[in-house]
C-alpha cells in the first residue's frame, strides 16, 4: 500500500470514529435522564463533530478536493472506517456512558501519541482534540465509577453494558497493512502498542466502579478496515445523510 | 486606501463582543492570534476555542463586519489550530469582566476560586459541562445560586 493511500485511510479511521460516535451521542439530545446530563452529552457530541471536521477536512485535502461534508454525507457504509464500538446503538444511559468511557480511554492515549506525529497537521489536530478528550475521559470515567459503584440497579446495568461492549474493545488494537505503512512514516503509533496502557487505565477505573472485566478475549472486527460493519451503521447513515441524499447540495 | 496601523485594528477588534459571552471581547478571549496587512488585504488569524464551537463562524463574521464598518473592504479571516487555544490567553480585563458578569474565571486548580456572586469559597460542581462548550456548571453552597465556571484548558 502506498503512503498516500495509507495516510488517507488513517485519517478516515480517526474522523469516522469521531463522526459516528458524535452522531450517536447527539441522539441523546433532549432525551437524557436529567438536564445536566443532556447538556454534557450534547457538548461531548459537539466536540467530536468539531474534531471530525478537522480529521475529515484533512482526509479530503489528501484525497484531492473533497470537503469534510462530502466525506461525511456522501459515502456509503462500506466506505466508513470507524471501529464497530462507536456504531452500536446507545441502549440505556449506562451503556452509552460505558461505550463513551471505553472509547475515551483509547482516544486519549491515541491522541497523546499523535501529538508527536511526524506530520505537523496530524500533531496540531491531536493537540487541539486532546484537551477536549482529556475532559471527556474525566467525565465518562467519573460517571462509570458513580453508576458502577452505585445502587444495585445501576451496578447491574453497568455490568451488563460492560459485558455487551467488551467484545468490541479488541478491534482498537489490531494492526494491519495501513498501520504498518503509517507507523513506518512516523505518523502514528502501532495500535497494538497502546494495548497495555489502555488495559491498565481501564482496569483501574473499572475496579473502582466495582465492575468485572469479562474474561473472553473474543473481538468483533471489520469496522476500521471496512470489511464488515454491523447492520446498525446503515440505519445510522440513513438518518444522518438523508437530507443530502434527498436534496443534493442543499445548504443553509 | 489608507492603511490603519495594526495597533488601531487590535483596538477595534477589542470592541467586538464574543457572541455567547458579550461582556468580553474576542481579543479578551484570546482567539485573535494575529493581525497583518497583506498588500491591500487585512488578514486576521483566528483560533477556535473548542473545535466544535458553533460560535466560531459567527465570530469570524462579526470581525469582518466590524472591520468593514471601519472602512476596510478587503478582510481575510484565516483559521489556525496550532498552538491550540488555552484559557491562559484570556486577558486580565476579560477575567475581571467574566466574574463581574457572574461567570467564575478559569483557575489552574481546575475549579472556581469563589462564587462570583457572594464570594464564598464553598462551591461545588454540578456538572463538568455547561451552557456552552467553554463552561462548566457549579453551585454555591452559601448563597445557593448556580453559576457558570469558565473551564480551564
Amino acid at each position: 500500500m502506498n503512503h498516500d493511500e495509507a495516510f488517507q485511510q488513517f485519517l478516515l479511521r480517526m474522523g469516522d470514529n469521531t463522526l459516528i460516535l458524535g452522531h450517536r451521542v447527539s441522539e441523546w439530545c433532549g432525551h437524557a435522564p436529567v438536564l445536566e446530563e443532556d447538556i454534557a452529552l450534547a457538548n461531548t457530541a459537539l466536540d467530536l463533530i468539531g474534531q471530525t471536521q478537522m480529521w475529515l477536512g484533512l482526509a479530503g485535502e489528501v484525497k484531492g478536493g473533497k470537503s469534510a461534508d462530502d466525506l461525511a454525507f456522501l459515502r456509503d457504509a462500506w466506505d466508513f472506517r470507524n471501529v464497530l464500538l462507536v456504531e452500536v446503538p446507545n441502549g440505556d444511559f449506562g451503556r452509552t456512558l460505558m461505550r463513551q468511557f471505553l472509547f475515551d480511554a483509547w482516544h486519549s492515549i491515541m491522541l497523546g501519541r499523535l501529538m508527536t506525529s511526524s506530520d505537523d497537521r496530524v500533531a496540531a489536530i491531536a493537540a487541539k482534540a486532546s484537551k477536549e478528550v482529556t475532559y471527556h475521559l474525566e467525565r465518562s470515567g467519573d460517571t462509570v465509577v458513580g453508576l458502577g459503584d452505585g445502587t444495585e440497579e445501576s451496578h447491574a446495568r453497568m455490568q451488563e453494558a460492560l459485558d455487551y461492549l467488551w467484545p468490541y474493545v479488541g478491534e482498537m488494537f489490531i494492526s494491519d497493512e495501513v498501520d504498518t505503512t503509517i507507523v513506518a512514516a512516523g505518523i502514528a503509533p502501532n495500535p497494538t502498542d497502546l494495548r497495555d496502557e489502555y488495559y491498565a487505565l481501564v482496569e483501574r477505573i473499572l475496579t473502582l466502579a466495582t465492575l468485572t472485566i469479562p474474561e473472553s478475549r473474543f473481538a468483533h472486527k471489520g469496522g476500521r478496515d471496512g470489511r464488515m460493519h454491523t447492520e446498525h451503521l446503515g440505519h445510522l447513515l440513513t438518518q444522518m445523510q438523508w437530507l443530502q441524499r434527498a436534496y443534493p447540495g442543499a445548504s443553509w | 486606501m489608507q492603511h490603519f496601523s495594526t495597533d488601531t485594528i487590535w483596538e477595534w477588534l477589542d470592541a467586538v463582543p464574543d457572541p455567547e459571552i458579550p461582556v468580553i471581547s474576542v481579543v479578551d478571549l484570546g482567539i485573535v492570534r494575529n493581525v497583518r496587512w497583506d498588500a491591500g488585504a487585512l488578514v486576521v488569524t483566528v483560533t477556535p476555542t473548542y473545535s466544535g464551537c458553533p460560535a466560531t463562524s459567527v465570530i469570524s463574521m462579526d470581525i469582518e463586519t466590524a472591520l468593514h464598518d471601519h472602512g476596510i473592504g478587503d478582510v481575510r479571516i484565516e483559521t489556525s489550530i496550532s498552538p491550540a487555544w488555552t484559557t491562559d490567553w484570556l486577558s486580565e480585563k476579560g477575567r475581571a469582566k467574566l466574574e463581574e458578569f457572574g461567570i467564575a474565571p478559569p483557575q489552574a486548580a481546575g475549579g472556581p476560586e469563589r462564587c462570583p456572586r457572594c464570594g464564598s469559597k464553598a462551591v461545588e460542581k454540578v456538572s463538568q459541562f455547561g451552557s456552552t462548550p467553554c463552561k462548566a456548571h457549579w453551585r454555591c453552597a452559601d448563597c445557593l445560586e448556580p453559576f457558570d465556571y469558565f473551564k480551564c484548558i
